[in-house]
């Protein structure tokens, strides 16, 4: 049986064992000539949470101070309205939109790498899904609060579900809008189950090796009594499995959806066939770059190597390049269908974007095209793929040029669109800065809290390849005929 | 190893996966019970007032004229409470050393209006219009309730937008028309039925409903009547569920 056979064949009916592992991947992830002789428990002991030290106090202690920025900013927002926030007619859509579509495009990759991969079987994504799947929850989360704030009275957010109300009213179900609530709601819900569900048997190893009595009772109750029998294992693979394949379609769903808020309006350099798909691959783009982003420095601090490899980086900096190209394609065609429609409102826009003399945004659109299609195409290089020096800062790029590609879409779009008389300048306020970086800084320590607190990595699946590889040692077997020859 | 929870946590899991899905749900509908409620709505729940006020004892048993005191619900959108020399037109008069009376009297004597307690309120982004609903034969209690049975004054209704919507869906089940005075305009209909009230006539089922706070319902066989009427009165149901009929 092929390997690709064997995959479906367990996708099937669920059977689910080590021959599934691929050799090759183990070999990768964990390089059997430096780990087969070390001890099990040393090499788990470097992924336990409480061995996360320095300089999670610092990185921690920068979040929360940008924490309470941000706390200080919603509260001035809440007590006084959103007229702190610099939008205003004609651009109603400022930093809160972009913000938000840019904190939901960074938690893609976490899905992709988690639900999608799992389903394509690719090991490789053992040692990073873990806290991929963790940026998802928390980028939801800043995301989330965007829109929730810009109601301007986000203690009645309930009314945009709907439920039989005293006002006898129904959201509009025709808008994309409320498509948006139920595509991030359902997102989140999923996600966080998925990262929860994954993380039981390492809840069970915390608890196992808790010494003092709450951490023992509080990582018992997260384990929901398990047992580590086969039974357990059984029903794990099952619910991970299942989850898997309600995530998958949402990661192209969720981005989907929030493009349609653009795409279903009738704005100039809005209505577009092409933003879905476009929309799609710069979020699993944003998502990969932030993962890199965050993986170096994490790695070097708390000496990763041994799980998180180079080869982990060249193939997400892969990722990266292709959905890159994929979002270069898509400016190529909105500029394209601006031109083919004829139409003089998308050829003002096109005019708007590019003429650098006499247009107030043009810098954005530049500074997008050099971010996120000139820099990121550095990455064909294999020699820049595993330079983590330069692979860190074209990541930074690409986030950079992620939130330009919201700017140029959104203020540019809406401060000139059909009526030449309510033209417009769009100019952020203090409060949308603090947020933005208040939302950064919540990011940054909510990332902080999780390594420090439950397992980064995903330490039972290290033990399986672990177990897998010393026992195919111990016959004599070779490592990497094991996954062909089955 | 030691266990750290007793075999019993198992059942308590168990059970808390049924409680999980269904204390959610019944903590959201107990509250949503509440806040519907008279607890939170006021419904038939008499504010105390500077002075007793009997609608029941003014309207119904003297057969005062809403209009009498309510100056304003013929033309204005707001009905209008009486001035203090309303009430003195009479209880200059009469009951002129009542204990009850003694705020009115303050007021007469200081020349400072009385502080009447609002019973009836609607948020300051509903434009409610009381001359429209008068003009268009929609009867007081309708709205307030058995008025002509208050010894003090009530909320007849919750007043939630559900409610509003209720009839301004479909009117027809709620228009009065006195088939016995088929002359009237639709506004003279509404005051006729105090009338009536008050000289003690006899009532139809509906209109003894509607005395009795019950909004009047057209009988089901009935329907074409009540649709008749609405078309006669120039209803335009599609405007009425428009926002800005009461959010300008």
């Amino acid at each position: 049986m092929s390997l690709i056979d064997m995959n479906k064949h367990e996708m099937i009916t669920g059977e689910w064992d080590n021959r599934s592992i691929d050799g090759r991947i183990g070999d990768i992830v964990l390089d059997p000539n430096r780990h087969l002789e070390a001890k099990l428990p040393g090499l788990l002991g470097k992924l336990l949470p409480q061995n996360m030290r320095s300089p999670w106090f610092v990185m921690a202690g920068i979040g929360f101070v940008f924490v309470n920025i941000l706390l200080l900013c919603v509260t001035i927002l809440v007590l006084t309205g959103i007229g702190v926030w610099g939008n205003n007619q004609p651009v109603g859509w400022g930093f809160d939109i972009i913000n938000f579509v840019w904190w939901i495009g960074i938690g893609h990759a976490g899905t992709l790498i988690s639900a999608i991969l799992l389903l394509l079987r690719n090991q490789w994504r053992n040692s990073i899904n873990r806290f991929a799947e963790a940026m998802t929850i928390f980028a939801v989360m800043c995301a989330g609060m965007y829109p929730l704030l810009h109601t301007g009275r986000p203690w009645v957010a309930y009314w945009l579900f709907p439920y039989p109300n005293v006002m006898a009213l129904w959201p509009q179900f025709r808008s994309p809008l409320i498509w948006d609530v139920f595509a991030v709601s359902t997102y989140f819900t999923v996600s966080l189950l998925f990262w929860y569900v994954g993380m039981i048997p390492d809840f069970a190893t915390l608890r196992d090796r808790a010494t003092s009595a709450i951490p023992r009772h509080v990582f018992g109750m997260l384990a929901l009594g398990w047992t580590g029998s086969a039974k357990a294992w059984h029903r794990y693979m099952h619910a991970s499995i299942m989850l898997a394949g309600l995530s998958a379609p949402l990661v192209l769903s969720v981005h989907s959806i929030v493009s349609f808020d653009f795409a279903m309006a009738i704005v100039p350099g809005w209505n577009t066939t092409i933003f879905p798909p476009y929309f799609v691959a710069g979020a699993v783009f944003a998502g990969f770059a932030m993962v890199i982003m965050f993986s170096i420095p994490i790695r070097k601090w708390y000496r990763l190597e041994d799980f998180i490899t180079m080869k982990h980086f060249d193939w997400m900096a892969k990722v990266m390049l292709a959905t890159g190209l994929i979002v270069a394609y898509g400016y190529m065609m909105e500029t394209f269908y601006g031109w083919y429609s004829g139409q003089s409102a998308e050829m003002a826009l096109l005019y708007n974007r590019g003429n650098l003399a006499n247009t107030p945004y043009s810098w954005a659109f530049y500074s997008l095209i050099l971010f996120n299609v000139v820099i990121p195409n550095f990455l064909w290089i294999p020699k820049v793929r595993q330079n983590l020096t330069a692979l860190f800062w074209i990541s930074l790029s690409v986030n950079i040029g992620m939130w330009f590609e919201r700017y140029v879409i959104i203020p540019i779009s809406l401060s000139r669109d059909y009526l030449p008389s309510s033209f417009g300048y769009y100019t952020p306020t203090i409060v949308d800065f603090g947020m933005f970086f208040g939302t950064i800084g919540f990011f940054v320590f909510m990332m902080f809290l999780f390594i420090r607190f439950l397992p980064m990595i995903n330490m039972f699946e290290i033990k399986e390849l672990w177990h897998h590889m010393s026992h195919h040692k111990e016959h004599g077997h070779d490592v990497v005929a094991t996954g062909e020859a089955h | 190893m030691a266990q750290i929870f007793k075999p019993a946590m198992n059942t308590v899991c168990t059970v808390s996966i049924f409680v999980g899905a269904v204390v959610p749900f019944a903590i959201l509908f107990t509250g949503s019970r509440i806040t519907r409620g008279p607890l939170n709505t006021k419904v038939e729940n008499p504010l105390d007032q500077p002075a007793p006020f009997s609608h029941k004892h003014h309207a119904y048993e003297l057969g005062l004229d809403c209009r009498f005191c309510h100056t304003g619900v013929e033309d204005n959108a707001q009905a209008g409470l009486p001035a203090t020399e309303v009430c003195m037109t009479c209880h200059s008069q009469i009951w002129t050393n009542s204990p009850n009376l003694e705020a009115i009297r303050k007021s007469w004597e200081s020349n400072t209006p009385i502080q009447w307690n609002k019973v009836n309120t609607v948020p300051d982004f509903v434009y409610f219009n009381h001359s429209i609903h008068v003009a268009r034969g929609i009867v007081c209690n309708n709205c307030h309730g058995p008025v002509n049975k208050m010894p003090m004054t009530w909320k007849g209704e919750d007043f939630r937008m559900m409610w509003c919507l209720e009839c301004h869906k479909d009117p027809s089940k709620y228009l009065y028309k006195d088939d016995a005075h088929p002359e009237l305009t639709p506004k003279q209909q509404v005051f006729n039925f105090y009338k009536k009230l008050a000289a003690g006539d006899p009532l139809t089922p509906e209109e003894q409903e509607l005395a009795d706070g019950l909004p009047q319902l057209v009988p089901p066989d009935k329907t074409h009547e009540g649709v008749a009427l609405m078309k006669e009165r120039g209803i335009n149901v599609k405007q009425l569920k428009d926002c800005y009929i009461c959010h300008h």
